[in-house]
């Protein structure tokens, strides 16, 4: 069985699994930086006392599972979603959604999915794939990252689906029902919202590990890195910082360039408002995490190594946190016309 | 980021997939655009495999020194800690962090050594004999 779907490229799994699942009801309407900022898919925060692969725990998105349901629940449209503890059921219930026509998205986890590169594969279970239809007993994979689709057999596909550690999928499927087609109105209330919701996540989370003020304290805590770890694991650590921000899925720039398409796109649906002004102060933002992750590399390529270069690199996330919080209070002043 | 500075390094990923960013072109208007990595990222990656690579010759040295048993050199080779691997195998976490003896490890039945094994995806006598068959 085989459901009709287009597979298309994306830069980021979820918002690019959420677009594509909504492609035929939005009539291609909702593009991937579309459902990312309607999602609103951007965030910072550095979780302290919690290690990832022995270092830092920072993201620059917003939880999984998050980006979806905002950005269906914003548009209207009825969500099915399901964990499960048993494989088989999990299996069975797969096969049925396709059976009604359903291509589903599914979270996993990469360690084990077989076509990633080995350089790849941590224990990283916030992936999204689609799958969409079954063909000599292989899964039709739809992998929003990849250039291409592939294909998984049942025990690859189970395996991932339920992968152990830190927010284990347990199965996770989910996909939009049939609903009604989305309106333009609806499409503008719902990047109303997500602004709305963006701001609140980025300047209003109590607290110094979250949004921009978790990024002025990630830079204060930077240039005390090292005193406080020594050379080779703050390098580590900057290392980590750069993967999280600008490996494959995020777009570039720590997300930061997704979302100012995301707002010139939106300047476009609702004219008027400057937001493909503030648009270039996230295009700012991106490129200023990107020297700063230039900086980084210095660091942990061991060519600069002196107080002054933790100091600068420290200093470069004060800075983006300056811009970022200018950029979303201005989003947050909009008298919307 | 402008559409012709999206770096174009060959990385490890770059060599099965591109990847798509979001970058501007000379009106200002934003496109995607393909890359095939950026070697800023790719020596990021490096670091996390050489401290990876570290991680697993401690591990090694401790099994062969009888300090460890062969769980915790696998479980540092497949990138685990004792909840992961705890998830995969059904066992308590108190239970793996047993295992991770030598005395108690040897003594383990083979129902369990399996369950390991298959967590780790190889065969119970390699891990008895930590022997790695790359795939």
């Amino acid at each position: 069985m085989k459901i009709e779907f287009e597979h298309r490229q994306a830069a980021h799994c979820e918002s690019g699994v959420t677009c594509n699942l909504l492609r035929i009801s939005s009539n291609n309407k909702i593009t991937e930086p579309l459902a990312f900022g309607i999602g609103a898919g951007l965030f910072f925060a550095h979780i302290p006392f919690i290690k990832i692969n022995n270092g830092p725990a920072i993201a620059f998105r917003t939880l999984p599972g998050h980006i979806f349901s905002r950005t269906c629940k914003s548009l209207g449209i009825p969500v099915t979603r399901k964990k499960f503890s048993s494989k088989e059921r999990a299996e069975v219930f797969l096969q049925e959604c396709l059976n009604n026509g359903h291509p589903v998205g599914c979270q996993v986890g990469v360690y084990y999915l077989p076509y990633f590169p080995k350089e790849y594969r941590f224990h990283f279970n916030a992936h999204n794939i689609i799958v969409y239809g079954m063909e000599a007993d292989k899964y039709l994979i739809s992998d929003p990252i990849m250039e291409n689709p592939t294909t998984m057999d049942s025990y690859q596909l189970e395996r991932v689906r339920f992968a152990k550690g830190v927010l284990a999928p347990k199965g996770h499927i989910y996909f939009p029902e049939n609903g009604s087609e989305i309106t333009d109105e609806q499409i503008r209330q719902a990047i109303k919202n997500g602004i709305k919701k963006n701001v609140n996540t980025m300047l209003y989370i109590p607290g110094s590990f979250a949004g921009v003020a978790g990024i002025r304290n990630t830079g204060k805590k930077i240039k005390k890195w090292r005193d406080k770890l020594g050379l080779q694991k703050a390098g580590s650590y900057l290392a980590q910082m750069v993967r999280m921000q600008e490996e494959i899925g995020t777009g570039g720039g720590g997300f930061r360039y997704i979302y100012a398409a995301f707002l010139q796109e939106a300047d476009s649906w609702l004219p008027g408002n400057r937001l493909a002004e503030i648009s270039e102060m996230f295009t700012k933002a991106g490129d200023l995490w990107r020297a700063a992750a230039v900086q980084a590399a210095g660091i942990y390529k061991g060519r600069i190594s002196s107080q002054g270069d933790f100091d600068l690199m420290g200093d470069y996330l004060i800075e983006i946190s300056a811009l970022e919080k200018e950029a979303f209070l201005a989003l947050k002043k909009i008298k919307w016309q | 980021m402008k559409k012709d500075e999206v770096p174009q390094d060959l990385g490890s990923l770059g060599k099965i997939t591109k990847e798509v960013c979001y970058a501007t072109d000379s009106s200002g208007k934003y496109v995607t655009q393909l890359s095939s990595g950026w070697d800023v990222k790719t020596k990021a990656l490096d670091v996390a495999w050489e401290d990876i690579k570290k991680r697993v010759e401690h591990a090694k040295e401790q099994v062969l020194n009888k300090s460890a048993s062969p769980l915790l050199f696998f479980m540092e080779y497949r990138l685990m800690d004792i909840n992961i691997l705890a998830g995969y195998t059904g066992f308590w976490k108190w239970q793996v962090k047993r295992h991770l003896k030598p005395t108690v490890f040897n003594k383990l039945p083979e129902k369990k050594l399996q369950k390991y094994a298959d967590a780790f995806n190889i065969k119970v006598e390699d891990l008895k004999s930590m022997t790695v068959h790359e795939n």
